[in-house]
């Protein structure tokens, strides 16, 4: 506590623009077809199961997980797979997606039927099943988690409803909408965890969700609801563990390493709806927003629904969109056209006017140090432009620019509009090159 | 739905910024520069502002010309040739002649930032470089001070870090140090415009509290302990251009240390060298010397205050 006083991380303070926090989550009516990409998690693509012809129904399985780091995919309509094709997707990588026309019945598969939990073994496998990653954007493949083989490794087992991202209300109706799968999801996953505290964070912009959450726990002072300071980056992982228990996570180590379990907040939600009803991941609760949105709102779409179709239900758009993001503004993804599907890991979905897309011209950095002043992670970004741009692998390494977790807040405050975070992404790259060689070298 | 919308912008996330820009910052600095242009321009007449004038204007004709022959992109748009032609005027006397302003400018400029790869580059500060500079080229012009327009004899009198030193003539009082009605360089003398500048820069978030609160307070520390003497410590620190250079000067971003803490050394080691300068050096005043000198040491300062990254293990 005293040395988060003493030395507390740093942050941005970006706008909220938290639009749709009062707007209770509809679900939209299913696409005409949705593309159910294999990849929607970090790790190895799920192999498809279905061929075109395959008559498949809400959550039946349609790609098998592909490795220990991979997910399980399922249909999320009821309908004929029209074809199994690669596509692109937004991050540059291709891989095979299934295209499903639905029959608008959004029928349920028959074979679906609660998984029976009695150990946390029980656990992590159900949740492997049921397909579900980190929902919070990372796409981590939470049984991966799970699979803790000393359970007195887990001292604390954090929830991560901070919700940081500028827009983004989808874990915030989680929270009040669904408090009770929440509520009955934290005692339930606690309970095989037998950790020795549970935090819940939430920052301080969303007073509503830490007070009911906080009146749903108040029985039990292991559970403790902790509202966060409204600074960006809250959510980010180590951010979290280091402002909640105060712990940091070394280089190159898991949050487990640390005693930590930690998990977002509608992820904790969907997996507790699985157990309870056994239908695998195949929605997502999304948040439509953005200046060239004509109704945001929060939605229920159906996994693989594309952009175009969620837009078109949220009243289409005000004036011509300009960039279409997965995710919010400091870390989305730019997505190249309308046609690129909600991931499981989405969960908003912006769109902005060309007005808010302009492009920033690039002006010499006038070292003000904003950046190195404004680092979560405390990295240097001068010194990294620096080593990156004499392509020395060494010095990179020695910056840490692996730890660099591209939250933006370097960017954001950047007077000269430099391209921080790709310039850190790209390094990550000649630091990998430059271990590799190294590892070449001594063999 | 189906057709590929090809128009859409793809670029690297973040997709918004704060909206602080390198112009607004100069714009900033100027702002907050301009209660000590009007201070001097009452105290030492309006030769002040042609004084000001001629160097911005050298400052932006330097720098046009020099992308000019370099084919280079303009740049003055940003304002901080601006600023550095602002910063140089209130560091010279206001009776300098017209002809050493525009080469102390065009010095300033080009020798000291152009050539060194223009805004971001240059490892000195350009007024602090060309104010010295000036004082080796136009040594006599430039120890002479504008007379006061506000004293009743308009007499030119020698500054009050000469007088300490031993020259002839008496201390001005203290109400009259806080108000600039004393010789000096025509920006440096009035304390109440340089700290009203100085604090809107720290409010704005243009700058932070370190480099100023430390070099200014070490300064007056070291004077206490040294002259044992309250109002001696005072006159030290209102004195010369200590309050110009430590708000305005060893607060340049592009010359001076990014870490916080290194602000804070770097202005220790500039109260340090200005003390030692006006106590033993042969020149009266040494805060555009010392923060020259400490520009040399920037680059390690930042080494040696390097933040250790969060969760960092050393191999």
């Amino acid at each position: 506590m005293l040395k988060r006083l003493l030395d507390p991380l740093s942050g941005v303070h970006v706008p909220h623009r938290k639009n749709t926090a009062l707007m209770e989550a509809v679900r939209m009516p299913p696409p005409a077809t949705v593309v159910i990409p294999t990849v929607m998690h970090i790790g190895a693509p799920a192999k498809p199961v279905v061929k075109a012809g395959d008559k498949v129904a809400v959550g039946q399985l349609i790609a098998e997980s592909g490795g220990f780091i991979s997910a399980p995919v399922h249909a999320s309509v009821s309908g004929t797979v029209k074809k199994v094709e690669d596509i692109v997707l937004s991050n540059g990588r291709s891989a095979p997606a299934v295209f499903i026309e639905s029959d608008g019945e959004m029928r349920p598969y028959e074979g679906i039927e609660k998984p029976k939990i009695e150990s946390l073994a029980d656990l992590a496998e159900a949740v492997r099943a049921s397909g579900i990653v980190g929902l919070g954007g990372a796409g981590f493949p939470t049984s991966v988690k799970l699979a803790i083989k000393d359970i007195e490794q887990a001292e604390y087992f954090l929830i991560n409803g901070a919700e940081c991202e500028p827009y983004i209300t989808s874990d915030t109706r989680t929270m009040l909408d669904y408090t009770d799968l929440v509520e009955r999801g934290v005692r339930r996953i606690s309970n095989f965890l037998k950790p020795k505290a549970v935090y819940i964070g939430i920052e301080k912009n969303k007073p509503k969700s830490i007070a009911k959450l906080k009146k749903r726990f108040a029985d039990d002072p292991h559970i403790i609801v902790k509202g966060l300071p409204p600074m960006y980056p809250q959510g980010g992982e180590k951010v979290l563990i280091y402002n909640t228990v105060g712990r940091i996570v070394p280089e190159g180590k898991l949050p487990l390493d640390v005693g930590v379990v930690i998990m977002n907040v509608t992820t904790l939600a969907n997996i507790e709806q699985y157990i309870e009803t056994g239908m695998p991941l195949v929605e997502k609760l999304v948040t439509v927003d953005g200046s060239a949105v004509k109704e945001p709102k929060n939605v229920f779409v159906p996994i693989g629904t594309k952009l175009g179709d969620v837009f078109e239900f949220c009243g289409g758009f005000k004036e011509e969109p300009k960039k279409v993001l997965y995710g919010g503004p400091m870390m989305g993804t730019a997505v190249p056209d309308l046609s690129a599907p909600i991931l499981k890991n989405t969960n908003a979905i912006l769109a902005f006017t060309e007005k808010d897309a302009a492009y920033h011209e690039e002006t010499p950095c006038i070292r003000c140090g904003n950046c190195v002043n404004h680092c979560p992670m405390r990295l240097n970004p001068p010194a990294i432009a620096k080593a990156f741009n004499n392509k020395d692998g060494a010095e990179l390494y020695k910056q840490r620019v692996n730890l660099c977790m591209e939250c933006g807040a370097c960017s954001f405050v950047c007077p000269a509009h430099q391209p921080i975070v790709q310039r850190h992404k790209l390094a990550k790259t000649i630091v990998r090159n430059w271990q590799n060689s190294q590892k070449g070298g001594k063999a | 739905m189906e057709q590929k919308d090809s128009k859409l912008i793809v670029s690297v996330s973040p997709h918004i910024a704060s909206g602080r820009t390198t112009k607004g910052i100069m714009l900033d600095v100027i702002i907050a520069l301009i209660p000590a242009l009007i201070a001097g321009t009452v105290i030492f007449g309006l030769r002040a502002l042609l004084v000001a004038a001629v160097c911005i204007a050298s400052c932006l004709a330097g720098e046009t010309l020099f992308n000019l022959i370099t084919k280079r992109k303009h740049t003055i748009g940003d304002l901080s040739a601006v600023v550095t032609g602002l910063i140089l005027a209130l560091n010279l006397p206001a009776s300098i002649g017209i002809y050493p302003a525009i080469i102390g400018s065009l010095f300033a400029i080009i020798v000291i930032k152009c050539l060194f790869g223009g805004l971001g580059k240059n490892f000195a500060n350009p007024a602090a470089a060309a104010r010295v500079m000036m004082l080796l080229a136009f040594t006599e012009a430039m120890s002479k001070t504008a007379p006061i327009q506000l004293a009743v004899d308009t007499v030119a009198s020698p500054t009050p870090l000469a007088i300490m030193k031993g020259a002839e003539g008496t201390l001005p009082a203290i109400t009259d140090m806080l108000l600039g009605l004393r010789g000096g360089a025509m920006g440096e003398t009035c304390a109440v415009a340089l700290v009203l500048g100085g604090l809107y820069l720290i409010v704005r978030r243009v700058i932070t509290w370190h480099t100023p609160v430390v070099y200014i307070g070490a300064v007056f520390v070291l004077s206490l302990i040294i002259d044992g003497n309250i109002e001696a410590a005072l006159y030290q620190v209102l004195s010369g251009g200590l309050l110009l250079g430590a708000f305005f000067m060893a607060t340049d971003y592009v010359t001076t240390p990014t870490t916080n803490l290194g602000k804070a050394v770097f202005g220790l080691g500039c109260a340090l060298l200005t003390v030692l300068i006006r106590r033993l050096g042969s020149y009266p005043e040494g805060v555009s010397f010392s923060i020259l000198l400490m520009n040399l040491f920037t680059n390690y300062i930042d080494k040696a205050t390097r933040r250790k990254p969060l969760g960092e293990v050393k191999a």
